[in-house]
């Protein structure tokens, strides 16, 4: 039984309004149609990120009953409360502290990474900034290129603290955090030290929460363009499941666009020699680590097994649980799957030297650039993967190039590894890649065909679910979790032994790979994630083939070059050793 | 030891103490901070020595004391029982102490505070300083051995506590200090019987007594002088309000550099629990508290309850919104009540004498004392405690003594960083709340600095503008970037490099950083400067449009040529010849002021 919410009445710029206690101004005017400008504020509620420290002073507005100027995003709804959000007070505030801002921050906006894409540049717009009265010296730190992700140029940085509360309180990483006093205030990490040498797990978040480009992705661009023009080159790319949901967006499709078609094509014509789908990585990863599993059941090995796809995760672990190491799965993301097969199975097929092929991929991640360099990724001198883009940096290629996107034809995948199934494509989200392995695993261990392919239990956005489902006379128990401090919770009970899973899905974004690092940006709207996750849905309810182990190129990889899951070569080339490391 | 389990004990504790032996007589030494600095540990030890080598150690007693208050005449040396009072005491001075008044039963005179009319005045009671002085927060500060437990029980200590715990109820004791009208001595002025009642009346397993021993207003002492004199008070007020709100744990949150305050605090804490005046069963009752201390890093935004409250926890001492406020959610999140020292050590004494006593002296709104570090051009300076109402005239004159060279007072600076300047014209304005705010101050922690003709204003408001910004902890944007615009300006005025526009730059930012800041430190920086230029807004003008002029000058109808000035000059910048008048060369002149001092006739005129 739901207990009915208090309710408050407030008026706001003359209209009575009627909330649920609780309520904070800034919804409250939201619901009367009154818009209340914000800035460090960042409410994604549905995967417990909130920044709520009301630091800018952007959403002030007038609270009347006291006559003082109150944060509109922090402070709640009380009885009777009467609430000016235009009076020249609030206006005068608002506008004095986006000048202060404005005053301290680089004026370089025409070569921006974030140009165009920029909160603070949107509010100096919005709000008619023509003219900063007040000058003087601005801020002076040094920049941090060391990463190979994340790039921070610490001068942009506006104080919102929604990397902290991302990196602290969200994903319990702790790198991030305000440093000295004053106007000498930096969000920094301890010392100063390079992201090299912190625990950093490059998820990326701070970068997606990042309002200006204080936090960016590492762009791998040039590097790529230069591949692409060099003729010895054969230039390949992969593209992730979550970014076909989620790219288009860049060019003013709605989120949730399905576009992989359109970005196939955008690809070809760049001049990638051919094109494939991590998906098909997905679907090679889930017949490995289903056979894995069924093995560690089977032979009273370690359970839990966890899932290894996401990077950041593999990196927290490796820093935050040493002693955890032999719980993850071996089997390598599907990301270096599809590298390591390019430059073996299809450059014999092709007959191409390996050293020349260029893998390329394209995800919605900037872990993803921190593990294409992990050196265990490079077999006889050569990377399984030479350049990671993100969604957004593949977006400005297609942009430089000047292809109109929204006139492109759909195309094709390429052959060899084009192939993928209605599962691999659930990878993109939260719960996704466990729901693919069960539906592997089932056929796998009872022999019969699985009707309802679809584990609704599995679904949604609660930071961790569980669920058990039954396999024959085998009750599987399954967990899953996203964003890292959700996993440190789950890891901790488990390092207590306090919880039992046989099988446990960990991604480390909230949301999963749809609200990854990489991808455009959400500005702080929890829709366009769920949309992305829906979509992620229907490409998998339309797809022919919707379980890994039917996928025909999978089939005949294992075929003509890998045997069988889990034989000596697809442990070469699939599976991987994690390393202890220090924790800073 | 005696563990007190009564209030009989606690009664026959202090009969004891009163009877025994008394000295013939006995050497107050002032061991304050600022007397400790000048050597009155060394002058203790000597006295001590001195004594005992003329077998005189059964009849005379030394006994260092906290702060006697009038730190400039300090050390001070005030000998019971007739009070004779000696100030400036040097290492020097104490073979004649000794000699003259121990053994051959004469005044020091040269060692004697000297009247207006340079009459010599032998007793602490007739120096004008203490006349004015009411003193209840400073109540047994410089009077009682801090370090002897006996000397608080003989002043009455813990009785309130033992009472209110034995024999009243934690109602009662909120409506005891509802009544009396204490109001927060730390800067707001929030009234304390309220907070109390508020965090008492939150139900949780878990509540906290905090006091803010933060102290970080420049100049501001009090507190410091408080914990130093008299730890036991406070101790006795924390457990009480541990009592009323219903919390067993306590803490008193002090920066590091207190150390002098710290060892005494903690001594004080080891000797009261001892007793049973702190502890599980607090005087056979059946409620029990613990105080501990919490070293802070000296941070000034920290006097600022919530991040005083994120200091305690571990973080980075920074503010956070409010509301939620403290006594709802504070320490850990649980109910917390958190005041400064000065206002709690009010507390036992409002509960021994009872609320109407207390709210008998002050004004309507503001009841009780204020302690004041009165400090700048004054010629008495030192910590003065005054009833809520003495005017800034009483002050600074009949309790300060006025300038110490005549020169004319310009105005007052009340409130530290985040206060404002009182001009001449306000200096009848009755000392309270309320007054204050309407007059553009407030009353703050208590720092009080007098300025005179000579002092600079643009120069003062930028000095502590330079403090907040840099003690800023740069959360929210008002604060970090704007405060530093402002000092900007400042600067950009002091050399000369500014201009009319400035003015209106500094008086918009001000307004709106005080709109517009999240805490109360950015909401009240902007004060020094919005006061002053309120009030000398003719010395900003003389910046902005560069008529001020920055070097001496000599007033040709007063110069006698007598080549003084140019001879004194360093930079030999006076020119003239004998009996003639003389000339400053502008271009030249480093504006030391050496001429100034030189001239005979008052020629030289000031930049």
């Amino acid at each position: 039984m739901k207990l009915l919410s208090k309710m408050v009445n407030c008026t706001i710029n003359n209209k009575s309004i009627n909330v649920e206690a609780g309520t904070t101004v800034l919804e409250a005017a939201k619901k009367v149609g009154i818009h209340i400008p914000t800035l460090c504020h960042l409410d994604l509620h549905d995967v417990g990120v909130v920044n709520q420290n009301a630091n800018c002073r952007i959403c002030l507005v007038e609270n009347e009953s006291r006559g003082n100027l109150i944060p509109s995003c922090a402070e709640k709804v009380t009885d009777g409360m009467v609430i000016q959000t235009d009076s020249i007070k609030a206006v005068m505030a608002r506008r004095t502290s986006l000048e202060l801002i404005l005053s301290n921050h680089p004026k370089d906006c025409l070569t921006c990474v974030k140009n165009l894409d920029c909160e603070l540049q949107s509010l100096a717009s919005e709000m008619n900034i023509k003219e900063i009265r007040y000058q003087g010296e601005m801020m002076n730190h040094p920049k941090d290129f060391t990463s190979p992700a994340i790039e921070k140029d610490s001068n942009k940085c506006i104080m919102c603290r929604r990397c902290v509360t991302m990196c602290d309180e969200v994903q319990t990483v702790g790198i991030l955090s305000p440093l000295n006093r004053g106007f000498d205030v930096v969000v920094a990490t301890a010392f100063h030290l390079d992201f090299n040498d912190t625990s950093c797990t490059y998820c990326g978040q701070c970068v997606s929460v990042c309002p200006t480009a204080a936090l960016a992705e590492k762009t791998s661009t040039p590097s790529i363009w230069r591949r692409l023009n060099d003729p010895q080159k054969h230039v390949v790319v992969q593209i992730a499941p979550a970014v076909r949901v989620a790219l288009a967006e860049e060019f003013g499709y709605e989120p949730g666009h399905i576009s992989t078609g359109k970005i196939v094509s955008a690809l070809k014509r760049i001049g990638f020699d051919a094109v494939f789908d991590t998906n098909f990585g997905a679907d090679l990863t889930i017949i490995e680590e289903a056979h894995e599993l069924i093995e560690r059941i089977e032979t009273g090995g370690h359970l839990p097994m966890l899932t290894s796809c996401c990077p950041a995760w593999v990196q927290f672990f490796e820093h935050q649980f040493p002693d955890l190491l032999d719980i993850p799965s071996s089997c390598k993301s599907p990301q270096q799957m599809v590298g390591a097969i390019s430059k073996t199975y299809y450059a014999e097929k092709k007959g191409i030297d390996p050293k020349d092929i260029v893998m390329v991929s394209l995800m919605p991640c900037v872990a993803k650039k921190a593990e294409a360099a992990r050196l265990e990724f490079t077999r006889d001198g050569y990377p399984d993967v030479d350049f990671v883009m993100t969604t957004r940096e593949a977006a400005k290629m297609i942009k430089e190039a000047a292809i109109e996107f929204k006139q492109l034809k759909d195309q094709s995948f390429d052959d060899l590894m084009g192939e993928s199934t209605g599962a691999a494509a659930l990878f993109g989200t939260t719960g996704g890649v466990i729901e693919a392995a069960c539906r592997t695993a089932y056929e796998s261990i009872t022999g019969k065909e699985l009707k309802n392919v679809e584990f609704d239990e599995l679904r949604g956005f609660d930071g961790v679910r569980k669920a058990t489902i039954k396999i024959g006379d085998l009750d599987l128990s399954i967990g899953i979790t996203h964003g890292l401090g959700n996993t440190r919770k789950l890891l901790e009970a488990i390092r207590r032994k306090e919880v039992k899973f046989d099988a446990i899905e960990i991604m480390a974004c909230p949301g999963g790979c749809i609200g990854g690092g990489g991808q455009p940006y959400h500005h702080g709207n929890i829709d366009i994630l769920k949309k992305r996750q829906q979509a992620l849905y229907k490409i998998d309810r339309h797809a022919m083939i919707r379980k890994s182990h039917d996928n025909e190129m999978v089939q005949a990889l294992y075929e003509h070059f890998l045997k069988e899951p889990g034989s000596d070569i697809a442990h070469r080339l699939l599976h991987t050793k994690y390393q202890p490391k220090e924790r800073i | 030891m005696l563990l007190v389990n009564s209030l009989n004990d606690l009664k026959q504790w202090k009969k004891n103490v009163l009877k025994r032996k008394k000295y013939t007589m006995t050497l107050v030494v002032c061991a304050g901070t600022s007397c400790l600095s000048s050597e009155s540990d060394l002058i203790i030890a000597m006295l001590k020595n001195a004594i005992e080598k003329n077998q005189l150690d059964a009849e005379i007693q030394v006994k260092p004391v906290g702060c006697l208050r009038f730190c400039g005449i300090g050390p001070l040396i005030v000998i019971e029982p007739d009070q004779t009072t000696y100030m400036k005491v040097t290492l020097k001075d104490v073979d004649d102490i000794v000699k003259l008044h121990l053994i051959q039963g004469e005044v020091v005179e040269r060692l004697l505070y000297r009247g207006d009319n340079d009459e010599l005045i032998s007793t602490i009671t007739e120096i004008p300083f203490y006349k004015k002085q009411r003193r209840i927060a400073l109540k047994n500060v410089g009077l009682i051995d801090p370090r002897d437990i006996d000397e608080y029980i003989a002043h009455d200590g813990y009785l309130a506590l033992g009472k209110s715990i034995l024999s009243s109820t934690p109602e009662a004791v909120i409506d005891t200090l509802k009544q009396s009208g204490l109001r927060g001595r730390g800067g707001g002025g929030f009234p304390t019987g309220l907070k109390w009642a508020y965090t008492a009346a939150v139900k949780s397993n878990e509540k906290y007594v905090i006091c803010n021993a933060d102290e970080g207003d420049p100049g501001a002492f009090m507190d410091r002088s408080i914990i130093e004199g008299d730890p036991h008070a406070l101790i006795e007020a924390m457990t009480l309000a541990g009592y009323a709100i219903g919390a067993d744990q306590g803490y008193v949150y002090i920066r590091a550099e207190y150390a002098i305050s710290i060892e005494p605090l903690e001594l004080a804490l080891k000797t009261s629990k001892e007793h049973g005046f702190l502890g599980k069963n607090i005087l056979g009752s059946d409620f029990s508290f613990n105080i501990d201390i919490k070293l802070g890093a000296g941070a000034f935004v920290c006097g600022e309850e919530t991040a005083l409250i994120r200091s305690m926890e571990g973080h980075r001492g920074e503010p956070d919104k409010k509301p939620p406020f403290p006594s709802e959610s504070g320490f850990r999140g649980k109910p917390s009540v958190v005041n400064n020292v000065e206002t709690f050590v009010n507390v036992p004494v409002i509960i021994r004498e009872g609320a109407a006593w207390f709210s008998s002296i002050g004004t309507d709104n503001s009841k009780g004392t204020k302690v004041f570090a009165l400090a700048g051009n004054i010629k008495n300076i030192g910590l003065v405690e005054v009833p809520m109402g003495t005017t800034f005239r009483e002050i600074v004159y009949d309790v300060g003594g006025g300038h110490p060279n005549g020169k004319k007072i310009k105005g007052v600076q009340i409130g530290g960083p985040s206060g404002g300047v009182i001009t001449e014209d306000y200096f009848d304005t009755p000392i309270d709340y309320d007054s204050l705010t309407a007059i553009g101050a407030m009353m703050g922690s208590g720092g009080m600095i007098v300025m005179d003709e000579d002092n600079d204003m643009v120069e003062i408001a930028k000095f502590y503008l330079d403090f907040t910004q840099e003690e800023s902890c740069g959360k929210c944007t008002p604060c970090r970037i704007g405060t530093k615009r402002m000092y900007e300006i400042l600067e950009r005025l002091v050399n000369m490099e500014g201009d009319p526009k400035d003015l209106e730059r500094l008086e918009t930012l001000g307004i709106n950083i005080k709109n517009a800041s999240l805490c109360g430190l950015g909401q009240t920086a902007p004060n020094p400067v919005l006061s002053t230029m309120q009030f000398f807004r003719e010395e900003y003008e003389a910046y902005a449009y560069r008529t001020k002029r920055t070097t001496y000058a000599v007033d040709a109808k007063k110069c006698i040529g007598c080549t003084k000035c140019a001879r004194v000059c360093p930079v030999q910048c006076i020119e003239g010849k004998v009996r003639e008048v003389h000339r400053v060369i502008e271009s030249d002149c480093i504006a030391c002021g050496a001429c100034y001092e030189a001239c005979p006739v008052d020629a030289i005129i000031k930049p």
